[in-house]
């Protein structure tokens, strides 16, 4: 892209050496590329102030950075138009303060999740999400992908767990909006408009998480059949009065399977189950593979070329997207599978040749947004997302989303071009 | 106002829809927070979507500010008229739109009571989980608005947690729809940024609420104390135990007098009260619920009772919930506070509020949701000695500093509004709020929606335009930037 290619030569990198130290200043190799698109350089500042600095003056050269954390999901989002700059958070992965008697913990984010479930963990408790590749991917990147996983179905999503959020501007602002108490709504929650905004308007250099007990005992069972009739067992289970921790949808080409996890004391989960086997009735039941709960990370695994799609729908339209996928998979020889939360979002992966999977991805786009729902394309062969959005339509609130852009990156410097309608 | 403005006004809403007559408009002049009042130039009581729209118009175009109302509940003063602007009064849209039981979806007006969506869905045992003790009368507008909690969203959340998508008018007059009947929509979360951001951003038309299942069996457990410390212990050995309680509140002696004397919700009279709310599947509450006992014991209750049926479970929500209205039979006046503090410093909060409150005179009633550390101390005064309103007054803002110097926060629930607009800055760093406005500006470039609450002063938007790359839509001719 013109802007990057123009200001190049005449970048000043010691300067940027200074700020960060010359030795957290390196040449951006041919893996540290963001969908193709090279990068001249990484920094990995050793505090927020020095993340802040770097931005201010990636910022003042007129260069286009963009932030990293574990780098598991950089794939996510639209090519970006150009990047001159990784800013990683690599060296801020400290778990600052960890109240565990007040269940908050305040972490760096660059901390890697698995890390700070173990700090955790040693008070019996957690962070209750369960994300994408958690030994890689770090705080900060879970929050700027929104990713949470199979527990959601009980504790929501990132969402509702972080409490406070520390974040660097383009023009160096280093704020900070929420706290380390639960209940607070004095000012605007940034850690909301933060989450989910793929670093596209300011780094997130910390973050406030609420805390859960860690499950005394937990156990699973997993139903077999028809698409249908597990559609309409998952939603005769959410409209029962059980007390389920993840609840799941996985399908494949003639093959559907339920999940069901209860977590608590042992009269309790025992009850539960009796429970769910009455709902069931006649459905196949058997106790769950014990990496059911992963199904969500292990779906990203398989041949290739393969499209990975993020979808959102109602809990009533689960079947529908099964039939959907099929038809889409069926009409370009392609393979299929889904797993979908119990919430309305999953993934589905698709594999084949690179034309078949765009086909793909257009019609069952087309059809998703027919059922009132989205689909984003989260991971495939860039020649399958050129030339479109891979967030989908813009909605109505498009303009906005634009004015706040501007408002908090006025010069485009963050991640410019990657976000929806090319944010 | 102009007379060209208000038959424009007229137009839109009709006759019925304007009020302009003083003695009418003072109804409007202040909220629950009945210390600031302000007498709008107009009232206007939209029924649609499109009137509200029509009038944001007429308001964008003329420069006229506007607060949102709903049932007018709020204690921070966030639905305080602007002395040049009008108050659009929400009440009027009060519709249940839709409810969609399979997907646990409801669709509302920003007019419904909150209590009304429960009693819709509650033949089918569903409920929706915010509850803030005016649940009977708030509106759902005004839930969004403050991001309203309640005694149970220790388990449950709050508003936030429960609202998916909104409509909402900006303050030009457009309509956007944040969020959606689907979760994690492509874009930013511009609907959890609405939530709670008390009338600043613009007017919600629309609400798509989430409803829960109601749980199998609820229990409530009164524990009695003889002080609050005793009585936070527990509360931290019930959370050390690893168990989420639907809700924990506290009480102390002055508050569970006032709630005895009003309702007579049968609370024995001790130095702390607690009340612990398990739910869930009956064997899980009763293993629980005999770990919460034997906590309480070791912590010194010296009384423990389990309400045994549901009559008696509702009247001791009904004490707990009477409470802050309970306390006006102890004193003539008095105010209420909202801090939060980390639930670990209970003891040391309350010791130091033991101390002002005896230092200046004035008693102080404490309410608390102690799972979630929220703290609701209400200090008592009498409006007819000189003086002791300011004192009482100077007492909350020196509580709400102990709570900031605790690391916690000047509102759990009752929002900022123009009440604790002077606080922020005390909570908040100069590039913490200057980064707040960056959002404001977005939504407001021009400052018409509920200004000036809030944050502690008016910001001015400069323009400062951003330049982009052009999106690959945008040079296939497919797109185009607004």
């Amino acid at each position: 892209m013109p802007a990057a290619s123009g200001v190049m030569t005449e970048v000043s990198w010691p300067e940027l050496a200074q700020i960060v130290g010359k030795e957290y200043l390196r040449a951006a190799t041919a893996a540290d590329a963001i969908d193709g698109v090279e990068v001249q350089r990484v920094a990995e500042p050793g505090a927020p102030e020095e993340l802040a600095h770097a931005l201010r003056w990636a910022q003042a050269a007129g260069l286009k950075a963009a932030p990293r954390g574990g780098g598991t999901k950089l794939g996510w989002g639209n090519p970006p138009a150009a990047c001159d700059l990784v800013l990683s958070t690599a060296r801020l992965n400290r778990v600052l303060e960890y109240a565990w008697a007040d269940m908050t913990v305040i972490v760096e984010a660059g901390c890697r999740v698995a890390d700070l479930q173990k700090t955790l963990a040693e008070h019996g408790q957690r962070l209750a999400v369960d994300p994408l590749w958690p030994e890689q991917a770090t705080i900060g990147g879970i929050l700027s992908t929104n990713d949470s996983g199979t527990l959601r179905a009980r504790y929501g999503s990132l969402r509702d767990l972080v409490i406070g959020i520390t974040v660097a501007l383009p023009d160096g602002t280093l704020a900070k909006s929420g706290g380390k108490v639960v209940k607070n709504v004095a000012g605007y929650d940034l850690s909301k408009l933060f989450t989910g905004a793929l670093g596209t308007l300011g780094v997130i250099v910390q973050a406030i998480f609420r805390l859960h007990p860690l499950p005394r005992q937990s156990r699973s069972l997993s139903f077999s059949g028809k698409p249908e009739s597990l559609n309409q067992l998952l939603l005769a289970i959410q409209a029962s009065k059980l007390t389920f921790t993840g609840l799941q949808l996985r399908a494949a080409q003639g093959n559907t399977h339920l999940d069901a996890r209860f977590d608590g004391t042992a009269p309790g989960i025992e009850a539960q189950v009796k429970q769910v086997q009455q709902i069931a009735g006649s459905v196949a039941v058997s106790e769950a593979p014990a990496n059911v709960w992963t199904t969500h990370q292990a779906i990203w695994d398989g041949a290739t070329p393969a499209l990975l799609t993020k979808f959102s729908v109602l809990p009533t339209q689960f079947a529908a997207v099964c039939a959907l996928a099929e038809r889409s998979a069926r009409a370009q020889s392609l393979a299929w599978k889904i797993v979908v939360q119990n919430v309305g979002a999953g993934y589905a992966r698709f594999e084949g040749n690179e034309q078949g999977l765009r086909t793909a991805l257009l019609t069952l786009r087309e059809e998703i947004a027919k059922l009132g729902g989205t689909l984003v394309a989260l991971d495939c062969p860039v020649a399958v997302k050129r030339g479109l959005d891979v967030w989908g339509a813009p909605s109505d609130a498009q303009p906005l989303m634009v004015r706040v852009k501007q408002r908090f990156d006025p010069d485009g410097t963050l991640n410019p071009g990657r976000f929806v309608g090319g944010i | 106002m102009e007379a060209r403005i208000l038959n424009e006004f007229r137009a839109i809403v009709g006759e019925s829809g304007l009020i302009t007559e003083a003695e009418q408009l003072s109804t409007y002049d202040c909220d629950g927070l009945t210390m600031f009042r302000v007498l709008p130039l107009a009232v206007l009581l939209p029924t649609s979507t499109a009137q509200v729209q029509a009038i944001v118009r007429v308001c964008h175009r003329e420069k006229i500010p506007f607060v949102a109302r709903g049932s007018g509940t709020g204690l921070s003063g966030g639905a305080l008229p602007v002395a040049q602007g009008i108050v659009i009064s929400l009440t009027r849209m009060n519709r249940i739109l839709e409810v969609d039981l399979p997907n646990q979806r409801v669709v509302v007006e920003p007019g419904v009571i909150n209590l009304n969506v429960t009693a819709r869905v509650a033949p089918d045992g569903y409920f929706y989980a915010p509850d803030p003790s005016s649940q009977l009368v708030c509106s759902i507008g005004g839930n969004v608005a403050e991001n309203s909690g309640g005694a149970h969203c220790l388990k449950y959340g709050f508003t936030t947690t429960h609202v998916l998508g909104m409509e909402v008018v900006l303050p030009d007059g457009s309509l956007v729809h944040l969020g959606g009947l689907t979760v994690d929509r492509p874009g930013y979360d511009l609907s959890g940024v609405f939530v709670g951001s008390e009338g600043t951003l613009g007017i919600t038309t629309k609400v798509i609420l989430r409803i829960v299942k109601k749980p199998e069996v609820i229990k409530v457990l009164l524990a009695a104390f003889n002080s609050t410390n005793e009585a936070g212990a527990a509360v931290s050995g019930i959370i050390a135990a690893g168990m989420l309680p639907a809700a924990i509140e506290m009480m102390d002696n002055l508050a569970i007098q006032a709630a005895e004397a009003a309702v007579q919700a049968n609370y024995p009279n001790c130095g702390g009260l607690l009340l612990v709310e398990l739910d869930g599947p009956a064997p899980e509450v009763e293993t629980l619920m005999e770990e919460v006992d034997d906590v309480c014991t070791k912590c010194g209750a010296w009384e423990i009772h389990v309400a045994q049926s549901d009559a008696e479970r509702a009247r001791v929500w009904t004490g707990r919930k009477a409470a802050f209205a309970a306390v006006g039979r102890l004193a003539p006046a008095y105010i209420v506070q909202d801090g939060v503090i980390p639930r670990t410093a209970l003891p040391q909060v309350m010791s130091e509020i033991v101390r002002l409150s005896s230092e200046v005179g004035l008693r102080v009633a404490n309410v608390f949701h102690a799972g979630d550390g929220n703290l609701h101390p209400l200090v008592l005064y009498d409006n007819s000695v000189p003086g002791q309103d300011k004192l009482a007054e100077k007492l909350a803002g020196d509580i709400l500093r102990l709570c900031i110097k605790a690391g916690g926060s000047i509102t759990g629930e009752h929002g900022v509004g123009e009440e604790k607009k002077m606080f922020m800055s005390e909570m908040y760093a100069e590039p913490d709020l200057d980064t707040m406005q960056l959002v404001r500006c977005a939504f407001d470039p021009e400052n018409l929606s509920n200004p000036d609450k809030v944050f502690p002063r008016p910001r001015l938007c400069g323009e400062k335009p951003g330049v982009y790359e052009p999106h690959p839509l945008e040079i296939a001719g497919l797109a185009q930037r607004f």
